[in-house]
């Protein structure tokens, strides 16, 4: 009986004191090192089980029950344990994985098109929601398509409007404006009605400054048909610059000359830098010239092959380096062909 | 153009502010460019639509004063003591205007000089300084005489930059009124549209005006009629070629004497632009402001003298190529067969329509004037004056074309003003040569035909009204107005062309800003594709993308900055050019064949300004052609890369420099966007290149492009870093003719892939594209994917050898691949490798 209550005292001795062992530790190692001590082979609640068998046959369930009740006790502290650890173990790296956030991040390249391609193409988008398409022509051209047949023959006071750059071959010229593809895309399309937009770069021979460069581009409109008014292209540039500039942007039209057109007007938008209060932009006026127009001439009608008294059709032409600058609130046009990444990359 | 406004006011009234005049007359054509104020006050408001300039004149400060006696100042032979009276008080005030010099020391003046004098106090121009520097007037003693006023010249009143002497207003002057009163002003200035040429004068701009503001026009009339001896037998006019002058006047005023012209006139002129000379003189360039006909004065005793006594001939016609002309300028001239001259029988005379000769100009000792107007052929005058790069008034108006009938009412507007100007008679009539009269377009016009063009419904009496206030003549017949052109414009067409001049007139006395904007009304055209157009956008879309940067360069260079990307000794290819005639600096002087030069400017422009640079353009390059004589402009695609694989970061381990395989990279990438399934990269030579690290790229035979890295000798003559620097140069319209029309999509395999690895030894040499065949051939159907993911050279596998290391991806899309299937293949690849190009292959 002594014995018996004996091995029941040793065996709750044995479970105070690897629950106490318990308490200190603290680590996968030390709990690999507890669960060999207290739940080994070698361990001494297996050592009661080894000697269970030596017992009176009569002490044995009870003593059998106890030590099965210490070693399950133990096994289920051992696995709660072992989940504290865990969670401590994952809460250390987690804590060790602690970032600096404000660190910079690792960029990609970002790939951009030139400022002066990203607003063609958004001229592009806006006016082929207005059914004008792309129409491209050369940018070498004879003087017959560039002048002559835009009605500005030869030494007329009107050539005084661009100043032109000449090659050497008689007659062949660097284009003044995107004009002659007027021609040629009337050549190519008569009959049918046409509207487009003739984009590209065009020349002039001019002292370079801020405001002036020997090349740039420009778009123009050509709408060709049996009922195009001066209305119309009125309402198709307000449209336009609506789109371009904000739905609050005032517009004014006014006389102006250009030989290919008859009537030919100028466009004038409220200054956008000062709201046409007048600035340095605007040069005091409060106005910015923004692009010229008019209806198309008829010996221009003709000479693309449309019968002037039966087609009528207007055209209008604006820088588009100049609209960029603008928008954008650079100061000077000689930014574009410089390619310089630090200007090209803020766009 | 410089408008004066109150020369304006003579042919219309303008009751408005400045302001709204100038807005006006903006939005009818002539746009306003600034406004100088002469004494006026600047208008007031916040947004003033245009810029201002200029001296207001205090009234209580500034007024007309009279000098009564000039005397000598005590201590000071430079500086005179002027008597004057303001109509309030009298003063004594001290001037050194050298043009009182002649009245000192002469006693109580006969006829005091009116003069303009300002008070103590008042804020105007200091005459003694350059420019238009401020100053107000304050007492101070000058060499021991006290001064606190002053008697004011031009430049002091900021009339013109005259500081001569102090100005000597007309007799009828009011003593005590304020100046700006008496003579307040403002010069508009306007620019001229080509086209509008009539309104380079007063009365023209105030045609434009009084049509704007619906106000009748006053036309100038001459004042004194003639009352000499008949000109008829003093000279007589031959024209050779009435297209070339169309006609040509003369008038004669005998016993002029050239004098100083009235102060009002001389100041006008100034404020107009033009320099007095003499009353003579004056006479024709206040007549070519008046009424915009530039008139030319001869001295008639030399033209008689020359003649040898008799009556001249004036013969105008064509100069003949090398003829010679000393003109009043003193520049001997060689002239052109276009040049138009005026010539006796002794010779030249003029060019006509730009400007005098020196012989027969008039001087202060002409006593004849014989007065010429005329009207010349517009093209041949201007390109007279482009030839002998002469710009004048007169050279200006004539070369846009002046009506004929201003050459009448020009000489006898100017006749009146000589004799009124310089005293002597006017002789009577005119010699008037008009061989073929210049007949005013009749164009009919009928609302409907505005309503179509413009989108405005007039009815004709509208119509009629609107042009009549531009002095057309209109008369409504049925259904149309008969519109017959004014005998002063020279720039509306007949017919249809005439309709469309008409309806300009109409829109804008209507108000361009009063048009009904409206949407396009008539049939959509047939739409149509633009593949070039397309094709750049989408390289260009696809090489943002992937993150490189367009640039766009000057289509100009020299011969000398595309030679840079030659080799020192590779043999530079005699490049054929687009040469201008006219460049604008000796580096912009062809247009460029290539792309790749400023694409290696811009990397080394940029290199230091960012550790990696990735740059592209798409644009024409320009090339001569032989039969034609406009050059092929073809369309190239440049790709430039430059500096490191990747840029700094702060946890970097290591980084390397960009290379070839960078470069060949975004080629791949590019050419599986576009859906180019079968380009070739092959080894090529090309001087630009590395000879070992160069590829051309072609596809279906046409050799589209080329890529490599840039040859140390060529990259050496720019300051670029260490790094190489690698370029593309692909040829967009054969890159364009690869494209395939359509392109499919595959169907992606519900099986497992199987991967295997495949490693081999090969010769160094073996490109790897031809084991890829290989292998793919030999693969079949189940081989869906290659991958080279090692490369290896070294002494394990033998020198003059490599080792290619593969991933092999099997794939069916009916089963799932057993490897017994997947050896078979595997097998059958091995022994093609080994048969057809001798591999080692590493066995499992």
């Amino acid at each position: 009986m002594e014995e018996k209550k004996d091995l029941i005292a040793v065996l709750q001795q044995i479970q105070q004191k690897a629950q106490d062992a318990l308490h200190s530790v603290n680590s996968a190692d030390d709990l690999e090192r507890w669960k060999f001590t207290y739940l080994g082979r070698s361990s001494e609640v297996m050592q009661v089980f080894k000697e269970i068998p030596s017992m009176e046959t009569a002490l044995r369930p009870v003593l059998g029950q106890k030590a099965n009740q210490v070693k399950t006790e133990l096994e289920k502290r051992l696995e709660l344990t072992h989940e504290r650890i865990q969670q401590a173990a994952l809460a250390n790296n987690i804590k060790q994985q602690k970032l600096d956030v404000t660190l910079p991040g690792r960029q990609p390249e970002r790939g951009r098109l030139h400022i002066a391609t990203q607003t063609l193409q958004e001229i592009y988008r806006i006016l082929a929601e207005m059914g004008f398409q792309v129409y491209r022509s050369r940018e070498v051209e004879s003087d017959e398509y560039n002048f002559e047949l835009l009605n500005i023959p030869a030494y007329h006071p009107a050539r005084d409007l661009w100043d032109t750059f000449y090659t050497k071959k008689e007659g062949v010229i660097l284009r003044t404006h995107t004009s002659p593809g007027q021609i040629h895309a009337m050549h190519e399309y008569a009959p049918d009605p046409v509207r487009i937009v003739l984009p590209g770069m065009v020349y002039r021979y001019e002292q370079m400054d801020a405001s002036h460069e020997i090349q740039f581009n420009q778009i123009e409109l050509l709408a060709v048909g049996r009922n195009i008014t001066f209305g119309d292209l009125r309402g198709t540039l307000e449209e336009f610059i609506r789109r371009m500039f904000g739905s609050g942007v005032e517009t004014r039209l006014r006389p102006s000359y250009f030989p290919f057109t008859e009537p030919s007007a100028e466009m004038d938008m409220k200054c956008i830098s000062c709201n046409g209060k007048g600035c340095g932009v605007c040069s005091g006026t409060g106005w910015l010239e923004i692009l010229g127009c008019g209806m198309v001439h008829p010996t221009v009608l003709k000479n693309g092959g449309y019968d002037p008294e039966k087609f009528s059709g207007f055209a209008a032409g604006l820088g588009t380096e100049r609209i960029s600058m603008l928008r954008h609130g650079v100061d000077d046009i000689r930014n574009f062909w410089a390619n310089d990444i630090r200007f090209l990359k803020q766009f | 153009m410089k408008l004066v406004l109150s020369w304006l006011k003579e042919f219309v009234d303008i009751d408005g502010s400045l302001e709204e005049l100038a807005h006006a007359m903006t939005m009818i054509g002539l746009e306003v460019e600034n406004i100088q104020l002469i004494g006026l006050a600047m208008p007031e408001g916040e947004h003033l639509e245009h810029q201002y300039s200029g001296l207001t004149w205090d009234k209580e400060k500034v007024v007309v004063a009279e000098v009564s006696e000039v005397m000598p100042h005590p201590n000071a032979d430079r500086l005179v003591l002027c008597k004057l009276s303001d109509g309030q008080t009298e003063q004594v005030v001290l001037t050194g205007a050298p043009n009182l010099f002649d009245y000192k020391g002469k006693g109580p003046l006969a006829k005091p000089l009116k003069v303009a004098y300002a008070k103590e106090g008042t804020t105007l121009y200091d005459g003694h300084q350059p420019g238009k520097i401020l100053t107000t007037l304050k007492r101070m003693k000058i060499r021991g005489v006290e001064s606190s006023s002053m008697i004011c010249s031009e430049k002091e009143l900021g009339i013109s930059d005259e500081h001569e002497g102090v100005i000597i207003l007309d007799d009828d002057a009011p003593v005590g009124m304020p100046l700006v009163d008496y003579m307040g002003d403002a010069v508009i200035e306007v620019s001229i549209l080509p086209n509008m040429v009539r309104d380079a004068c007063m009365l023209g701009a105030a045609r434009e005006i009084a049509a704007a503001l619906n106000k009748p026009l006053r036309h100038p009339q001459p004042k004194l009629q003639g009352d000499g001896p008949k000109i008829s037998g003093e000279v007589a006019i031959e024209i050779t070629d009435p297209n070339l002058n169309p006609r040509f006047v003369f008038g004669m005023v005998r016993n002029a004497t050239a004098r100083p012209s009235p102060y009002w006139v001389q100041r006008r002129l100034r404020l107009a632009g033009m320099r007095p000379i003499n009353s003579t003189v004056d006479a024709t360039n206040y007549v070519m402001l008046e009424i915009g006909e530039p008139l030319h004065a001869f001295d008639y005793d030399v033209l008689k003298k020359r003649a040898g006594g008799k009556a001249p001939t004036i013969i105008t016609r064509a100069a003949k190529k090398g003829e010679h002309l000393t003109t009043l300028d003193e520049a001997e001239r060689t002239l052109d067969d276009f040049t138009i001259l005026v010539t006796d029988t002794a010779g030249p005379l003029a060019l006509a329509g730009v400007m005098g000769g020196l012989e027969s100009e008039i001087t202060d000792s002409t006593r004849t004037i014989l007065l010429e107007g005329a009207s010349w052929n517009f093209i041949h005058t201007r390109r007279t004056v482009s030839a002998q790069k002469l710009q004048s008034e007169a050279g200006y108006r004539f070369s846009r074309n002046i009506h004929p009938a201003l050459a009448k009412l020009g000489v006898e507007l100017c006749l009146s003003r000589i004799a009124e100007w310089s005293g002597g008679q006017i002789a009577m009539g005119l010699v008037d040569a008009y061989p073929k009269p210049h007949v005013d377009p009749l164009i009919e016009i009928a609302p409907e035909e505005i309503k179509h063009l413009i989108g405005i419904s007039l009815t004709l009496q509208e119509v009629a009204d609107l042009l009549t206030r531009l002095e057309f003549k209109c008369h409504i017949e049925n259904a149309h107005v008969t519109v017959h052109c004014p005998p002063h414009r020279m720039d509306i067409g007949e017919g249809i062309i005439g309709k469309a001049d008409l309806m300009e007139e109409i829109t804008r006395l209507y108000g361009y800003d009063r048009i009904p904007s409206s949407r396009i009304a008539d049939e959509l055209p047939p739409q149509r594709a633009n593949q070039q157009d397309d094709f750049e956008r989408l390289v260009k879309n696809v090489l943002v993308s992937v993150g490189l940067q367009e640039t766009i360069n000057y289509r100009l260079t020299s011969p000398e900055e595309e030679a840079r990307m030659f080799p020192e000794q590779s043999a530079k290819a005699a490049r054929e050019y687009v040469e201008l005639l006219n460049p604008i600096s000796q580096d912009k002087r062809v247009l460029r064949t290539t792309l790749i030069p400023p694409m290696l400017a811009n990397l080394e422009k940029n290199i230091r300004h960012a550790e990696r640079l990735g740059f592209f353009e798409v644009g024409p390059v320009f090339l001569p052609e032989k039969n034609d004589a406009l050059p092929r402009e073809e369309y190239h695609l440049c790709i430039g890369l430059a500096g490191l694989h990747e840029k700094k970061h702060w946890d970097q381990k290591k980084n390397r420099g960009l290379d070839f395989f960078d470069l060949k990279g975004y080629m791949e990438v590019l050419l599986d966007a576009l859906h180019v399934e079968n380009a070739v990269f092959a080894p090529v030579e090309h001087f630009l290149f590395h000879p070992g690290k160069c590829s051309s790229m072609r596809c279906d035979e046409i050799e589209f492009g080329i890529l490599g890295e840039v040859h140390p000798a060529v990259a050496e003559k720019y300051a670029f870093l260490e790094n190489p620097v690698l370029i593309a140069d692909i040829n967009m319209e054969l890159l364009l003719k690869s494209l395939p029309a359509v392109f499919r999509s595959e169907p992606v395999s519900a099986y497992p892939p199987v991967l295997e690895d495949l490693a081999m030894i090969v010769p160094e040499d073996m490109p790897s594209r031809e084991v890829e065949t290989v292998i793919r051939s030999a693969g079949g159907a189940l081989l869906t994917d290659i991958t080279l993911f090692d490369v290896f050279k070294g002494e394990q596998i033998g020198s003059g050898n490599k080792s290619l290391a593969y991933n092999l991806t099997f794939q069916s899309f009916d089963k799932t691949l057993t490897d017994k299937a997947v050896e078979k293949t595997r097998d059958r690849i091995i022994k093609a490798l080994e048969d057809q190009i001798h591999a080692t292959v590493r066995k499992k």
